[in-house]
């Protein structure tokens, strides 16, 4: 293991020169998405009467939005730098110059990814308690559930971009697969909403059981049965990816 | 000497069309972000928000009320998403380097990448418009100037996203345009009434250019049109040309030196 | 033709180009007469892509006079660009547009009719030898083949003057070969090229005249015959050690043997302008050297002369 530390010291190292934007992004964006759907909006919705899961709808939304930032993070992160790291700056192929071999460079550069999804997660979170949304002391749990939620993603979508050869695809994954998610997931409102149909294959999107889990979490209202199975839904999609990426990146660096 | 005809930024839009031609679904892709926010925002949302007042105070559907902010912001975030690409050509690809030794100069750069924009976003504005309106989300005739108006807030983002294009070092730095970008957003009017503010933060959302495009497409969508669109209107032209005098002097001052 | 064809096409007294306080070009004076293949030779830093940017109208001059086809390229630099051709020193090639379509697009820059530029793109595309990547992407071709598209762009307007910035640096071997080939015929063919480069065989095989540059000014001007024979000698003994630095009391022992000895890291260089009888001489002082070549003499040796150093490092 120590090995992909030193390929996760990379990134710690690159990371340290480009800090600062995503830094100010992390803690400036959720109290943005706070203050204008939690508070903004939450001022109509409250107003209307019926809220979503009965409660005020800063603490229905923030959760959701926790859980969603985890995803957008987490994907991000594993498709220009990986891309990258093939094409362009050809840091991968650096790496396997040395004795580290794809495995390291795999959990390396996943461990990073997990780092900076957790992080941002974690000042999100405190972000939710001072807006005093989180009704539960459960919600600390949210934090490792942010970090399965990271790496259900951050795996596959690294799995995958180490295919490609540009990065056009990477906007259509954005437009057609995280984005709908990021909607319809259950984010802003709950998926009963939906049509059948589409309830149906809002279930089957890993953010569903990232956002599900998450709310629970925070509002303190626990079914220890469906959070089992959030749980083992997403831990299975994190290893499955990291078969896949274990994979495609065998058969893109060595061949 | 050379005679040319068109203007010359032209063949530069040319460029840009031919190099697109392989990203068909990327264009066609960005038409469905506006729409997907409309329907899980507006329809999925809505039915938790309910009625709200609109322009006039008269109270409409959510959808309704939501449907021309987001037609607003995409036209904002097209233009953005476009002048990124400048940074990319300006910085990776050197296409810039290649254009100026002929005889284009900055200014035409600046025309050329800022009409493409605008066409694109020309597009998304009129594919969404026609979606809206046969979602019944459209209350009156004005909405066809919903148009030109889209083409205009996209010309005011364009040239100033040129602009700060100029200004970022590396990609990383995108993500200070992103804290920009997102708190308009979502600060703007766009998800719900400015009533909702205090007075003093009234005033202020009132002078983002993301408000006064919200404002004028929200009027001229929902048929409330008044003296108030053509201070809206007033506003983005001066902003666009500020920023297209800014990217000029910006690419030349970067390229010619 | 009038006596506007006598004046140089580009015409140059004591051109300064500053970056804030660093002086790139530092008052330098040439004239490029029609039809002439005019080289700047020097190292990297030494100032050459300054000045051809400033040619190419893409710098504005700090000081001085600069000149080209008679206009002043600050004033009338779209004018001037129109009749450029330039080849700068990285390749902007358009990597999201196919090799034709670099073609059209470049041509339409320059504001040419379609139909010109189609016949014009097929020509050149074929006088480079790439008329069988015509749709390929930019992106997979070798460098060499990148390197001959931005020729053959650059020609796309029928340039009166082609700038050249290091037009084979980066490039193999036979990669080189086929540029300079192709420059050769533009020659024959009454082009006039200006090119930087930092390889004295580029500089020998392409220039009729040139200057050595060093430090933003210019060294010694002259064709490169003129230049060896002013300032090195006919041939060159070189002698080669094992160790970093030959022997301290070499240099003395063998002064006299040659007209001029410079000592370098691992090698000593004698002037003489008989090599073969120089190196005996040598051998008979019993000087152990692990190898001894005799040589003419090259560009190099006139920069060595001139600045102390070697033109490329080693």
């Amino acid at each position: 293991m120590s090995y992909a530390l030193r390929s996760y010291e990379f990134w710690l190292t690159f990371y340290r020169r480009t800090w600062r934007g995503s830094v100010a992004t992390s803690i400036v964006n959720p109290v943005f998405y706070l203050g204008a759907l939690g508070i903004g909006l939450g001022t109509l919705v409250n107003k209307s009467g019926t809220t979503p899961d009965g409660v005020e709808y800063i603490a229905f939304v923030a959760p959701g939005v926790l859980a969603a930032t985890a995803m957008q993070i987490a994907t991000n992160e594993a498709m220009w730098p990986v891309l990258g790291s093939i094409r362009w700056t050809r840091g991968y192929y650096a790496m396997l110059a040395t004795p580290l071999q794809i495995r390291h460079i795999v959990f390396g550069h996943q461990a990073w990814m997990a780092t900076r999804v957790v992080s941002s997660c974690a000042v999100y979170l405190a972000v939710i308690a001072a807006f005093g949304a989180i009704h539960s002391p459960l919600g600390v749990l949210a934090l490792p559930a942010c970090f399965l939620i990271g790496v259900a993603f951050s795996a596959p979508m690294a799995a995958y971009s180490a295919t490609l050869e540009n990065d056009a695809a990477f906007i259509v994954v954005n437009r057609f697969a995280v984005i709908p998610m990021f909607l319809f997931s259950g984010t802003f409102f709950p998926i009963s909403r939906l049509p059948q149909v589409l309830r149906w294959v809002a279930y089957l999107t890993p953010s569903w059981h990232g956002v599900d889990l998450c709310r629970s979490l925070t509002l303190g209202r626990v079914d220890w049965g469906l959070a089992v199975v959030h749980v083992a839904y997403l831990a299975a999609l994190a290893v499955t990816g990291l078969v896949f990426a274990l994979r495609t990146y065998r058969r893109r660096l060595m061949k | 000497m050379t005679t040319i005809a068109l203007p010359r930024g032209a063949a530069l839009f040319e460029r840009n069309a031919r190099a697109h031609r392989s990203h068909f679904l990327i264009i066609f892709s960005g038409f469905f972000e506006p729409l997907f926010y409309l329907l899980s925002m507006g329809v999925g949302l809505g039915h938790f928000v309910g009625k709200v007042p609109g322009p006039n105070g008269e109270l409409i559907s959510y959808a309704s009320f939501i449907a021309p902010a987001l037609l607003a912001t995409a036209a904002m975030n097209g233009a953005i998403y476009d002048s990124s690409s400048v940074f990319w050509k300006m910085k990776y690809m050197k296409l810039y380097d290649s254009v100026l030794s002929t005889p284009l100069g900055p200014i035409d750069v600046a025309v050329g990448e800022t009409s493409w924009a605008l066409f694109r976003g020309l597009l998304y504005a009129i594919a969404f418009l026609t979606t809206v309106s046969v979602l019944g989300h459209v209350h009156s005739a004005w909405a066809v100037l919903a148009l030109p108006a889209a083409l205009l807030v996209g010309f005011a983002f364009a040239g100033m996203g040129i602009a700060g294009a100029t200004f970022m070092r590396t990609w990383q730095d995108f993500e200070f345009l992103n804290l920009v970008q997102l708190p308009m957003f979502l600060f703007s009017a766009t998800f719900y009434p400015l009533s909702v503010y205090p007075g003093w933060l009234q005033v202020v959302v009132r002078c983002t250019p993301l408000y006064n495009a919200i404002s004028l497409i929200r009027g001229l969508m929902l048929g409330v049109v008044g003296w108030y669109q053509l201070v809206n209107v007033l506003y983005l032209l001066l902003f666009g040309a500020i920023g297209v005098r800014i990217a000029e002097r910006r690419v030349g001052k970067l390229l010619l030196r | 033709m009038n006596a506007a064809a006598e004046l140089p096409l580009v015409h140059a007294r004591g051109l300064i180009k500053r970056f804030d306080d660093l002086v790139a070009v530092d008052g330098i004076d040439f004239d490029v007469q029609k039809g002439e293949a005019f080289g700047f030779l020097g190292p990297n830093g030494a100032g050459k892509s300054s000045t051809m940017r400033m040619i190419g109208c893409v710098s504005p001059p700090s000081g001085g006079t600069l000149r080209v086809l008679g206009l002043d390229p600050v004033k009338n630099g779209a004018d001037i660009r129109a009749q450029l051709g330039v080849v700068p020193q990285e390749d902007t090639l358009d990597l999201e547009l196919t090799v034709r379509e670099n073609m059209l697009i470049y041509g339409r820059y320059f504001g040419l009719g379609r139909k010109v530029v189609h016949e014009r793109a097929e020509r050149l595309l074929e006088f480079v030898q790439l008329e069988e990547r015509l749709d390929s992407k930019v992106e997979p071709l070798s460098g060499g083949m990148k390197r001959r598209l931005t020729i053959a762009r650059s020609l796309i307007n029928e340039p009166d003057i082609l700038l050249l910035d290091e037009p084979t640096t980066g490039l193999d071997p036979q990669a080189r070969h086929v540029v300079w080939d192709r420059l050769h015929e533009l020659k024959h063919r009454g082009a006039t090229l200006l090119l930087t480069t930092h390889y004295m065989d580029e500089a020998e095989q392409l220039c009729d005249r040139l200057v050595v540059m060093d430090k933003g000014k210019i060294a010694a001007e002259g064709s490169p015959v003129e230049l060896i024979r002013r300032y090195s000698t006919r041939e060159v003994v070189e002698l080669r050690f094992a160790a970093e630095r030959p022997p301290d009391d070499l240099a003395a022992r063998i002064d006299g043997l040659a007209r001029r000895v410079e000592t370098l890291s691992g090698r000593l260089l004698l002037y003489t302008d008989d090599g073969d009888r120089t190196a005996e001489r040598v051998h008979e002082l019993g000087v152990q050297a692990q190898s001894t070549l005799v040589r003419r003499s090259t560009l190099e040796d006139v920069f060595l002369h001139l600045t102390g150093r070697t033109l490329v490092d080693e």
